[in-house]
């Protein structure tokens, strides 16, 4: 079985490495500082017993007042997961940082993001549309597209 | 071998242009295209007569039909199964898949339409030596089908390409599209050349 | 006298024999060499997670038979288990076991395809393709008697099955299951030390496991460098903590290494069926008591099983009313193709697409 890590816990360790980068810690997930997100990421992925190698998926959700940006992680060594959240309030022109340096698999599902949703990834390599093309008008998983 | 260091990003004007041509031709494209030999659906009324080189020239056009590949979705599996060993559609004169669209007359098109698609489509069918025909398989290539609704989904090919058989279905069973065949081949028998220029 | 080359673009697809759909690449080329390719996909992009809000939960069961059109039952599963764990349903014993045997028969047909199409690629001119479609057709047969379709079953419901298995299936099932193994050791003996096969595809299209986890690959492509990670034993879901099987895994991570995974795989699958069918309950119900028009309770779930391309989940977000607040799909086959760059840099274009076509995708589920 593959443990959901605690995000209490894990969140309370985070908060003490990184101050300010935990904005919630529930259970099932990890709030994250959206500034702080790739030292964040970096250390899940870094530290020897953590290891979390493995990134399962990335996805957003639209909730009009901000965009949610989840991340799931695995290590496929301890064999546990947990999930990190990112928020964007920034409807017009929302920003987030690339996790594409730590896991390439976030490459193109980051590209998807853009593309669909309408969130910048900065630091990603080659930041363009995945699935619709160059001039399509909107970004058709948002909500209020029609 | 040697190993580029980095990855070559090309130039982003193309995806520009590809984007333009898409644009356009969403703009542009038709509500429907009528199938230009509607006509000889309502053959009593025409009075058609065939000539022994009518008859001759059709039977030559319709009993090699050669297919070319244009399989973007589901339906192309039960194609597939319709080549495959049990359908077995060589028994028909028309196992002959083509990769270049320059040497098919015949189009099956099997699968959702998407307006990305939708220029390579064209270009395919444009390509395509005279006389050709298409075949609309499933109920994506008529209507949209189950994804109309779709943002990106072109509601049937023939906003982009006339049709001539439509194969209703999703996916039309192996059955259909052999009956569909055999509906388009009966087509071209009653074609005459003399009408042909009239129309 | 070394010959002074320079690079030029190529474009393959959208419309090319080897794609395996719509896919297209622009590749860079010096000569013969492939020095780098871009994937360009979104050509059968059909809006599905769009698509997704619009309907009731329920009703979002055949659009996920579109998905990946080659594995339609594992889809259906993975949906309905995501949408069991949101509301909290539990599905009865029988309806899991029958889950087991049709995902287990799903894999075997899907691998039919996967291998019988990457032998294409590598030039058996159609030979071995139509072999291995004998065979799948059997088991969409069996499919048939149970949905009544033969591509998009639309079988699974929330909380079980659409209905009970009809009477002829089991004794029909078992006939296959007789058969199979057979069918399996005959193309053992075609394909496993012949010798065009091996000289394509050994030590062609290389990846490490390290290289495969960071890029969030999945299924026969990451258990072919020998990484052993199958989420039926990693993560069991269902019922697969039961059963006894191996999970076959490659060497060094190459395309005949890819090949000979999934054809084990098929042998392991045969395997489970057999438990499964011993221990199957003769009597009971097939799906829980689900209302129609499901409303989950608020709230988020993500449910992810080992589909036969690999890591297929689905991560749905509800907010109590009766369609899907979100839905978004954890594509394996997109995944599976973010290495792709580095797996075909340096070899020759004809590798390319043989590299292409042993990580065996399909662009239903790659643009969605
Ligand atoms: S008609 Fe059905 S099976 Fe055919 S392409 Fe459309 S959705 Fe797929």
């Amino acid at each position: 079985m593959t443990i959901a890590l605690s995000g209490t816990e894990l969140g309370k360790r985070l908060a003490e490495k990184f101050p300010g980068s935990i904005v919630e810690s529930i259970p099932d997930c990890l709030l994250v500082n959206p500034s702080l997100l790739p030292e964040v990421a970096g250390f899940l992925k870094d530290i020897p017993d953590l290891d979390f190698n493995y990134l399962n998926y990335i996805t957003s959700v639209d909730y009009y007042e901000y965009f949610e940006v989840i991340y799931r992680l695995t290590s496929t060594k301890y064999n546990h997961s947990i999930v990190l959240k990112a928020r964007c309030y920034d409807r017009e022109n929302p920003v987030l940082p690339s996790v594409t340096e730590l896991w390439q698999g976030a490459n193109f599902q980051e590209r998807e993001i853009y593309d669909l949703m309408g969130i910048r990834f900065e630091g990603h390599p080659n930041l363009k549309r995945l699935l619709l093309w160059d001039g399509f008008a909107g970004h058709p998983l948002r909500k209020d597209y029609l | 071998m040697e190993v580029v260091p980095d990855y070559i990003y090309p130039d982003r004007e193309i995806d520009r242009a590809e984007g333009q041509v898409i644009n356009d031709l969403k703009a542009n494209s038709q509500p429907v295209i009528p199938d230009s030999d509607a006509w000889l659906d309502a053959e009593l009324k025409q009075n058609i007569l065939l000539t022994s080189v009518d008859t001759m020239i059709d039977w030559a056009q319709r009993s090699s039909l050669w297919t070319a590949i244009c399989f973007p979705a589901c339906c192309a599996f039960e194609f597939i199964a319709a080549n495959g060993p049990r359908f077995d559609l060589s028994r028909f004169g028309m196992e002959i898949l083509r990769a270049s669209p320059r040497q098919a007359d015949l189009m099956i098109t099997a699968g959702t339409l998407t307006w990305k698609m939708a220029p390579n489509v064209k270009r395919i069918y444009e390509q395509m030596a005279e006389p050709k025909w298409v075949i609309a398989m499933g109920a994506c290539a008529i209507s949209g089908g189950i994804f109309a609704s779709g943002y990106n989904v072109v509601p049937g090919y023939n906003h982009i390409i006339p049709v001539d058989v439509y194969v209703p279905g999703c996916p039309p069973r192996p059955e259909g599209l052999i009956y569909g065949i055999q509906m388009l081949q009966k087509k071209i028998a009653k074609k005459s050349l003399f009408h042909k220029e009239k129309a | 006298m070394a010959i002074k080359t320079e690079p030029f673009v190529l474009n393959i697809g959208p419309v090319h024999p080897s794609t395996h759909g719509v896919f297209r690449m622009r590749a860079t080329l010096d000569g013969e060499v492939v020095l780098d390719i871009e994937p360009v996909i979104g050509y059968l992009h059909r809006g599905i997670e769009k698509l997704a809000e619009q309907r009731t939960f329920t009703g979002f069961i055949p659009l996920t038979d579109r998905l990946d059109y080659i594995s339609s039952m594992s889809n259906n599963m993975a949906y309905c288990m995501a949408v069991e764990k949101l509301a909290g349903v539990k599905v009865p014993e029988r309806a899991q076991y029958l889950r087991v045997i049709i995902a287990e028969m799903q894999r075997i047909a899907n691998h039919l395809i996967a291998n019988g199409s990457f032998l294409n690629d590598c030039g058996a001119y159609f030979t071995p393709f139509l072999y291995m479609f004998r065979e799948r057709e059997k088991v969409v047969d069996l499919f048939e008697m149970l949905s009544g379709q033969r591509l998009t079953y639309n079988f699974m419901r929330i909380g079980g099955l659409s209905q009970d298995i009809p009477d002829e299936f089991l004794p029909a099932l078992r006939r296959f299951l007789d058969k199979m193994p057979a069918f399996i050791d005959e193309y053992d003996r075609l394909l496993k030390e012949n010798e065009v096969l091996l000289a394509r595809t050994r030590g062609v299209g290389i990846i490490t496991a390290e290289k495969a986890l960071n890029c969030s690959i999945s299924g026969p492509v990451l258990r072919s460098t020998g990484y052993s990670w199958d989420l039926r034993k990693a993560d069991p879901y269902l019922l697969y903590d039961r059963f006894n099987f191996d999970v076959p895994v490659g060497m060094q991570g190459d395309c005949y290494d890819r090949f000979r995974v999934r054809m084990e795989e098929m042998r392991q699958s045969v395997r489970i069926i057999e438990q499964a069918l011993k221990d199957l309950p003769l009597k009971g119900a097939v799906r829980a008591d689900v209302p129609q028009r499901l409303h989950p309770p608020k709230g988020e779930a993500y449910a992810h099983i080992e589909s036969p391309k690999g890591e297929l989940g689905f991560h749905v977000v509800s907010d109590n009313s009766i369609a899907p607040y979100r839905v978004h799909i954890r594509p394996t086959s997109l995944l599976n193709l973010t290495a792709l760059r580095e797996m075909v840099r340096g070899w020759k274009v004809a590798d390319l697409i043989v590299i292409f076509g042993s990580i065996d995708i399909c662009l239903g589920e790659v643009d969605r």
